[in-house]
């Protein structure tokens, strides 16, 4: 068992950008995620969607202390990661709705990339991300680029090969490498407590690879963003990777519309006392911010969701064409001649 | 011209790309001091230096993760995976993430990474060290699929895989390891895609690839002896495929054997034929002849991998019968 956590203190404020900037970018997440649950109820969205309700302040903070050129790799639950570091709404949901959209209706909810923001990819199966993002770091190393990578994955990561066998080589390599365990305590249905030989899937691990146990609220934006510039500025000034565990909750099911009715009596209703959102803006009120500018803020973000909803409902299918384009560099896909 | 080794052409690939091109690193298990296990990456770390030679923990996901991540970003890793069994080991990076990633992602990443792998039978190592696995990659789209033959097929197509903007997993043949051969003096690439004419023949076209273009030229020979002439063509590449070589060699000779290691079911040779059926069924004057090994694991015993594998008494006898 390793050593006790660290648990990074509450009370940071950060340098930049604002409380209010980091405040609007979760409501941003919030009230996308919460329209494409909407629409995937109305039939507008085909497939699977893996929604970040609830576990805002992960994506907001950490994005907000990383680099333009720093890298983000995040999983099939990745909507909140890929916004988060600038990709635009309305082709992200266009993607979602099978439009050409933002990886031109080729990757869909659980593949978004935006790699001119930096978000390198989502990937959907689990644990394949984790050596890709060491590898993406390892270059940062080989270039002299002082870029980061950090990698997002669910609880259910912390128990498959890939997880283990990259968290040795990184720490090994000591690359510039932020791992990101998102613990939302159940994998899909299962409780991860119940399948897990240790309480803290990813923290009580630290150990095994000579890195420091830490974990922190994930549901306080403040204390996230604490985590990540430690994180980020420790491996960019090259003392190697660093893996955080932040204890959130999904307050939607694990996709589509599971009603997560797994879950215990009382659990979902206790985690709604600590949403992430409630809990900034309580904060930025009590500091004085006007409760008026609060609800114009709410309403603009709220505006630009249905704005984003449509223009993407006005982008066109891909073309057919489009089927065979791109699997090489070429921009086709011959294989003979 | 000088006379190399399989085993030093890799080597000379390896040294003459990246010395040509400084985003070229090389990782892998051993690679580095031990100079590999095959002694195909020797000198190359005292060369080009620890941060581009760089030995791995037995992290197969690890070595192709880190290899798809530094392809992603700027970088042109070549991984080696020591056998080619191992692809089980790490085979949702390869085919799930390095193939279909640009795929995925419309275009907005390229992954110019290059998988070298020892592949195929005749060292007497049972099961899981001996197969021919690079049918599990042409199945998959989105990975070019090389298998040289010769020392100087190895070294160009092993040049152009890591000159290549795409991935491609390169099938070394282990049995072919020790064998020489003439390569050309100076910078040395072959285009992918192309394959060679091992000798031209009238009464029908042979197909073959890594270790069975040795022994489909034995064959021919016995068989020349007799009167038969047989044209030999080494695909040298998978994918992308010449089968504009295929189906003209074919056109003129009227008949097609394959010859490979794979075990029956789905080899490369059963897609050869499917093409031809398709698109050359009336210049045909005779069955498509698959010759393969039986579709069981191989063994270690030398009496049974040389059961399994087709060899030259075993092509010269089908191709006989077949013709006569």
């Amino acid at each position: 068992m390793s050593d006790p956590a660290t648990v990074y203190p509450t009370d940071t404020t950060p340098d930049e950008p604002s409380a209010l900037a980091v405040h609007r970018a979760m409501l941003r997440l919030r009230e996308f995620e919460t329209k494409v649950y909407e629409i995937f109820l109305l039939g507008m969205v085909r497939g699977t969607t893996h929604l970040s309700l609830g576990q805002e302040a992960i994506a907001a903070g950490f994005a907000a202390m990383m680099r333009p050129d720093d890298y983000t790799f995040c999983t099939y639950r990745g909507h909140a990661h890929v916004l988060a570091r600038g990709a635009p709404m309305a082709p992200t949901l266009g993607e979602l709705m099978g439009r050409d959209g933002l990886n031109g209706g080729k990757g869909g909810s659980m593949h978004l990339t935006s790699v001119e923001h930096g978000a390198m990819g989502s990937y959907a199966i689990v644990g394949a991300h984790l050596p890709i993002a060491a590898g993406a770091a390892w270059s940062a190393t080989l270039r002299g680029s002082g870029q980061v990578a950090v990698c997002f994955f669910g609880d259910g990561t912390t128990n498959i090969g890939a997880f283990h066998e990259a968290l040795n080589v990184a720490a090994t390599w000591r690359l510039p490498v932020v791992f990101v365990c998102e613990n939302n305590l159940y994998m899909e249905y299962t409780p991860i407590d119940s399948v897990t030989a240790v309480p803290n899937p990813a923290a009580d691990r630290a150990s095994a690879y000579g890195l420091e146990s830490i974990i922190v609220d994930g549901n306080d934006v403040d204390a996230v963003m604490a985590v990540a510039r430690t994180a980020i500025d420790r491996a960019r000034a090259g003392d190697g990777p660093s893996l955080i565990e932040a204890k959130t909750y999904r307050h939607s099911g694990h996709s589509r519309a599971d009603p997560g009715k797994y879950r215990p009596a009382g659990e979902l209703e206790a985690w709604m006392q600590r949403d992430p959102i409630v809990r900034s803006r309580e904060r930025l009120i009590q500091g004085g911010l006007d409760k008026a500018t609060m609800e114009a803020l709410e309403a603009e973000v709220r505006a630009e969701v249905e704005t984003a909803l449509q223009v993407a409902s006005t982008l066109p299918e891909p073309s057919v064409d489009a089927v065979d384009r791109q699997l090489w560099s070429d921009g086709g896909s011959r294989w003979r001649n | 011209m000088a006379e190399l080794t399989y085993r030093d052409a890799v080597t000379a690939a390896l040294r003459q790309e990246m010395a040509r091109d400084p985003s070229v690193v090389l990782l892998g298990e051993d690679v580095a001091a031990a100079g590999g296990v095959f002694k195909a990456t020797p000198g190359l770390l005292e060369a080009f230096g620890p941060e581009r030679v760089r030995d791995t923990p037995i992290s197969e996901q690890a070595v192709i993760g880190l290899a798809m991540g530094a392809a992603m970003t700027g970088v042109r890793p070549v991984a080696e995976i020591m056998f080619s069994d191992f692809l089980a080991t790490c085979w949702d990076l390869v085919a799930n993430q390095v193939a279909k990633t640009r795929y995925m992602t419309n275009g907005q990443v390229s992954i110019p990474i290059t998988i070298r792998t020892a592949n195929g039978a005749g060292l007497r190592f049972g099961a899981q060290h001996s197969q021919s696995v690079e049918n599990w990659a042409m199945a998959i789209p989105g990975l070019k699929v090389v298998v040289p033959s010769t020392p100087a097929d190895m070294l160009g197509l092993l040049a152009s895989a890591i000159r290549d903007p795409d991935p491609v997993l390169v099938f070394e043949h282990k049995a072919l390891y020790p064998e020489r051969g003439v390569v050309p003096d100076g910078e040395h690439t072959v285009p992918l895609g192309v394959a060679r004419v091992v000798r031209p023949g009238t009464h029908a076209t042979v197909v073959t690839t890594g270790l069975m273009v040795s022994r489909t030229e034995a064959a021919a020979e016995v068989l020349a002896a007799e009167g038969i002439d047989v044209a030999i063509l080494d695909l040298r590449t998978l994918i992308p495929l010449d089968t504009a070589a295929i189906l003209d060699s074919v056109r003129a000779t009227g008949r097609l054997f394959t010859v490979e290691e794979n075990p029956r079911v789905l080899g490369w040779g059963a897609e050869i034929a499917s093409i031809v059926a398709e698109e050359a069924i009336f210049d045909l004057e005779g069955p498509i002849v698959r010759i393969t090994a039986p579709h069981v694991p191989l063994a270690s015993s030398s009496m049974l991998e040389d059961a399994a594998l087709p060899s030259v008494t075993r092509i010269s006898d089908i191709i006989r019968r077949s013709l006569s």
